[in-house]
């Protein structure tokens, strides 16, 4: 007798079983940082599952309350601190912003350089820590071993690994080191077979397939409705990267770059002819498109670094003088999203004139594609519920900040 | 913003009174609209073919209130709390700002947190920021299905965000400062 069922839920009704409770987290391992799920099981299939947050809360927006804008940008840092480059340019474009502010051209292809190497170390470790909630530990080493790399290079710009605070009101703290950009373009060659290894490992595996494919799907109406941005946007089919759509000043900065928005249109990826073809089981917006869509953002962004790698060479002008630490902010409020690595991190910073922001407001993306979790894992197997949160690739920092 | 002033006008004439001003010279414009109109105009501004702003980034409350004595004789406004939406438009990529603007109070007893409509049943991001904004800046979101703290925890008391907030001397044993 064949031991192979079509669908294990149909057993599951047939088996007389009770509602039970399940905590998870929050220290467990899939839910990435400090967050806890209480699930409501029937069996083994979820029918209800409730996030509690704030486990991580630094009162960040407090703190931005009572320092300059130029003080606060180790605080951004700290919010996601998995992509740390792109926090801090989003604050100081923000800030940038009201204070009405003209980057010099060096300075423009300095920040796409940076941003785009830390989107490709932070979608690095989320394919890694992707694989590891799917129960396989090989990728999320193959995928450290290219992150470090990164962190080298970051470690050589600024002098730290984790929470840089290099990009700042006004350009950047320093300009890159000498030989530095030599040294970027050699990892990006090492980098890009090593893109084919992670597809071998993950893309084209039949479990990974298995786990995720049709998983956890998140229609591109109900991805809208809960502000859900970033690769679960995309992955749901919705074709919206604000490095292209955003306001002219962020938009301005890509000016001139060629790259193509990574989602699905007519049933093809950009660059989707150089990796594995989408299985026939998966179904836009579920579990293994958010992850393709991530995993071809990473070429998307190498190739965004060797054009601004070009540009940064023959570029005039400075790369930058940061501002003045205590700074005088003229009166006005400004909003500012930036495309972060997770998603939209948008910043609002109101202003009373003075040096110190009346109210810095912190919008996360997790934190929205966190909320929608409740909603796709409705019906699910357990085992599902840690395959459906590592795809959201969530950091509780910047949720709880 | 969708046309400026043109804008602002076709909304006060489909929603008279609701509409209480707008800055257009702002960097980011915003309109201005009355605590009881928000949920008829978010709904407008949602299901308009034209407009279609289906994607609510953001509610945050910024609380304007000075404590100190001195620098609050300087102030130009009066004390008062102001809820922003910044609205974002995905098929047309732009984007809007809606505020209302509550006081500090409800019928200014010092305690009872001001009350505006909540908008989750129009975009599902507004109930976890509602949450958010009842827990931090103290704004009491009505028809809201699910109003507890969010980011602190349950048995909390204050509103971190509001000027006049004091950090409490001691939780659960542990020393506040």
């Amino acid at each position: 007798m064949s031991s192979a069922l079509e669908d294990p839920r149909i057993i599951e009704f047939d088996v007389r079983t009770d509602e039970m409770l399940v905590n998870m987290g929050p220290q467990h391992p899939s839910t990435h940082g400090v967050l806890r799920l209480v699930l409501r099981t029937d069996g083994e299939v979820v029918s209800e599952v409730t996030p509690h947050i704030g486990y991580l809360h630094r009162c960040a927006e407090k703190i931005g309350e009572n320092l300059t804008p130029r003080q606060w940008i180790p605080y951004t840092d700290r919010m996601d601190y998995l992509a740390g480059m792109n926090m801090n340019l989003g604050w100081a474009l923000t800030v940038e912003k009201l204070l009405n502010y003209d980057l010099p051209e060096k300075a423009r292809h300095l920040r796409v350089i940076i941003a785009e190497m830390n989107r490709i170390a932070s979608h690095l470790v989320g394919m890694g820590a992707y694989g590891l909630d799917l129960g396989t530990f090989s990728p999320f080493l193959y995928a450290f071993r290219e992150r470090e790399k990164i962190l080298n290079l970051f470690e050589d710009v600024c002098g730290a690994r984790l929470t840089y605070s290099y990009l700042t009101v006004g350009g950047a703290t320093a300009d890159l080191p000498r030989g530095w950009v030599q040294k970027c373009e050699q990892f990006l060659d090492e980098l890009m077979p090593c893109i084919d290894e992670f597809h071998t490992l993950l893309t084209e595996n039949a479990i990974f397939i298995k786990r995720t494919a049709g998983i956890g799907v998140l229609s591109p109406e109900m991805a809208i409705d809960y502000g859900c941005t970033g690769p679960v946007l995309r992955g749901s089919g919705v074709d919206q990267d604000l490095r292209r759509d955003g306001e002219a000043i962020y938009t301005g900065m890509y000016e001139g770059y060629a790259f193509e928005v990574i989602v699905q249109k007519n049933g093809h990826y950009p660059q989707d002819h150089q990796y594995p073809p989408v299985p026939p089981e998966a179904v836009v917006g579920d579990c293994w498109h958010r992850f393709y869509v991530r995993m071809l953002e990473v070429v998307q962004s190498v190739d965004l670094v060797r054009q601004a790698i070009d540009k940064y060479t023959t570029a005039t002008g400075d790369w930058g003088t940061p501002v003045k630490l205590t700074e005088k902010l003229p009166k006005g409020e400004v909003y500012l999203e930036t495309e972060a690595p997770r998603g939209q991190m948008g910043f609002y910073l109101v202003s009373d004139g003075s040096s110190i922001p009346w109210r810095a407001r912190a919008r996360s993306s997790c934190f929205c594609n966190l909320s929608v979790c409740p909603e796709i894992c409705k019906g699910v197997l357990i085992a599902d519920v840690p395959a459906i949160v590592g795809s959201l690739d969530i950091v509780m920092g910047e949720i709880d900040r | 913003m969708p046309s400026g002033a043109d804008f602002v006008e076709q909304l006060k004439k489909k929603f008279p009174g609701k509409i209480t001003g707008a800055n257009l010279d702002a960097i980011d414009p915003w309109i201005e609209v009355a605590a009881d109109g928000i949920v008829d105009v978010c709904r407008h501004l949602r299901d308009d073919p034209k407009l279609r702003f289906d994607m609510l980034n953001c509610v945050s409350a910024v609380d304007y209130f000075e404590p100190d004595a001195k620098k609050a004789a300087k102030v130009a406004w009066q004390p008062h709390i102001e809820v922003v939406y910044h609205l974002w438009s995905v098929p047309n990529k732009n984007s809007l700002v809606l505020k209302v603007i509550l006081p500090r109070w409800k019928d200014d007893r010092p305690g009872e947190i001001p009350e505006v409509p909540s908008v989750s049943g129009i975009w599902s991001t507004a109930d976890w920021h509602e949450r958010e904004v009842y827990d931090l800046c103290g704004v009491r979101f009505t028809g809201h299905p699910n109003l507890r703290r969010i980011l602190c925890p349950e048995d909390w008391v204050g509103h971190p965000l509001r000027k006049d907030y004091e950090m409490p001397l001691e939780y659960h044993g542990i020393r506040g400062r």
